[in-house]
């Protein structure tokens, strides 16, 4: 899970000219270091419930929650537990 | 006390903080009005020098222009000094309405609201239209300014990558289901000194049933054919359902800014934005400056055109020098250096040349991609550019960066 959450942040938040710069892991700071911009959380959102077919309730999509690829699927495992 | 010395500690803490990063801004003292040359005090308490200015938005040599300053004397004795009130108790002259009128002409837009700034304008703006059925579809690299707005504004928010139109495509089919669409960018880009591509923009905004929002801050004034701005450039006058911009830059560089489009948003405007209710109302030299400002751009092209020119050779004398130049057409034109470092001594040794330039690096741009910013004014004249140009060389190859691309200079000087 956590190589397609990479694979879509890196489509969806570097050019290609960064990609090479950017060393981008599972727990990479990704809204404090300014890589996802916590504008469009919406559309991360979106792509995980889409992709997971969970629903992700407001309160628990914070810039915390979303900040690494490793915290995003703790997350992602947790709401299909509850499913 | 309440100011206890526990506080002042944690306050002075912060500061060093600031200073240990290099990040500390220091002022330096002007002891000129603004123009292509001022005298520069720096350090703080040298004797101040001449120095060619190649940082100030200063675009159309307009902030010390004689009518400009005539219009605002002239209005200072005639409408006094200030109003001391906000604009809907007793705080609107008829030359305020005369501004918002005449902005709208210029800009080929239904109605104008004046703000204290264009900083103001984009705080108030998308609060006064926009609720949570919205969404704010926004350029990753927009002003600072609008990034607050939004965060004020209850608007659903995304974004799309930098002047992406395919990106923006998909945004704005995933957002179908909003009441409102609003896609956001800056007409020309303050840090990279290239444009929106609002031609595409307005297309996919009448696919998909999306307002257009620009600030054109960097624009207003000498962008397009006429100064009209980013969308006379791209031919999409008319088309721009909101745009904002400033008094501060290109038009006098005094003060104010403003919200100009569609009439029932400025309406929206005046009766809700909150920094224009809470503030007071421009003073009337300044007012009376801008009116003047548009009345010199409405009938001549004469110095948009020279600031045309300027930028045409010095885009052209720096590239052909063999620095790395942003490409675009404004006269925004970053010397990019990548180093922060590098960029602080680049800029000290070109003080020293006489020439007035700040090095930007981290965070005011990405990581890495530290620069030198130079901006052009129809004030400079080509024997003063080519002076300048002479200058960069001389610097360039005391560090031997002539000739190094990107990543020459990384392996040079590190990121």
């Amino acid at each position: 899970m956590e190589d397609v959450i990479l694979e879509y942040i890196r489509s969806e938040y570097l050019d290609e000219d960064d990609e090479e710069e950017v060393e981008l892991d599972a727990n990479t700071p990704l809204i404090s270091s300014g890589i996802v911009d916590s504008f469009s959380m919406v559309s991360l959102k979106r792509f995980l419930e889409k992709k997971y077919d969970i629903s992700i309730p407001d309160a628990d999509a914070s810039a915390e929650a979303f900040d690494t690829v490793a915290s995003i699927a703790r997350l992602v495992q947790r709401h299909q537990g509850g499913a | 006390m309440a100011y206890s010395s526990a506080i002042r500690e944690i306050h002075s803490l912060q500061l060093a903080e600031i200073r240990d990063q290099g990040l500390y801004k220091e002022e330096r003292y002007i002891h000129s009005p603004q123009s292509a040359n001022i005298r520069v005090e720096y350090p703080s308490g040298a004797t101040p020098k001449t120095v060619v200015n190649l940082c100030a938005n200063n675009y159309l040599g307009l902030s010390s222009h004689p009518d400009v300053i005539r219009a605002a004397h002239d209005a200072l004795d005639r409408r006094g000094y200030g109003l001391s009130s906000v604009r809907f108790i007793c705080g609107t002259q008829d030359i305020h309405r005369e501004l918002e009128a005449a902005l709208s002409r210029f800009l080929g837009t239904e109605d104008t609201i004046l703000f204290p700034s264009c900083m103001d304008a984009n705080a108030g703006v998308f609060e006064a239209f926009l609720g949570p059925e919205d969404v704010i579809i926004s350029d990753r690299l927009v002003h600072a300014s609008i990034v607050d707005g939004i965060r004020l504004c209850k608007a659903v928010t995304d974004t799309y990558k930098h002047a992406n139109i395919e990106h923006l495509e998909q945004k704005l089919e995933e957002h179908q289901d909003k009441r409102t669409r609003l896609i956001v960018t800056d007409g020309v880009f303050s840090m990279d000194g290239d444009m929106a591509p609002l031609d595409g923009i307005c297309a996919l905004a009448d696919r998909y049933d999306a307002m257009v929002f620009v600030d054109d801050s960097h624009a207003t004034g000498f962008i397009g054919k006429t100064g009209r701005g980013t969308h006379e450039h791209f031919g999409v006058l008319g088309r721009i359902d909101v745009i904002t911009t400033t008094l501060g830059k290109a038009l006098g560089g005094a003060a104010g800014g403003c919200v100009s489009g569609r009439k029932e948003v400025i309406e929206l405007c005046r009766q809700r934005a909150r920094p224009y209710l809470f503030s007071n109302t421009m003073a009337p030299p300044l007012v009376a400056g801008a009116l003047k400002v548009l009345d010199i751009l409405s009938g001549s092209t004469a110095r948009r055109d020279k600031l045309e020119e300027n930028t045409r050779f010095w885009r052209r004398g720096l590239t052909e020098a063999g620095f790395v130049v942003k490409q675009g057409e404004s006269p925004i034109v970053p010397v990019m250096l990548y180093n922060a470092k590098l960029s602080q001594d680049v800029a000290r040794d070109l003080f020293d040349e006489g020439i007035y330039v700040i090095g930007f690096f981290f965070p005011v741009v990405p990581q890495s991609q530290a620069r030198i910013r130079t901006q052009l004014s129809a004030d400079h004249d080509i024997p003063q550019l080519e002076k300048a140009l002479e200058s960069f060389k001389r610097v360039g190859r005391k560090h031997g960066i002539l000739g190094l691309d990107k990543k020459g200079i990384v392996e040079k000087f590190g990121m």
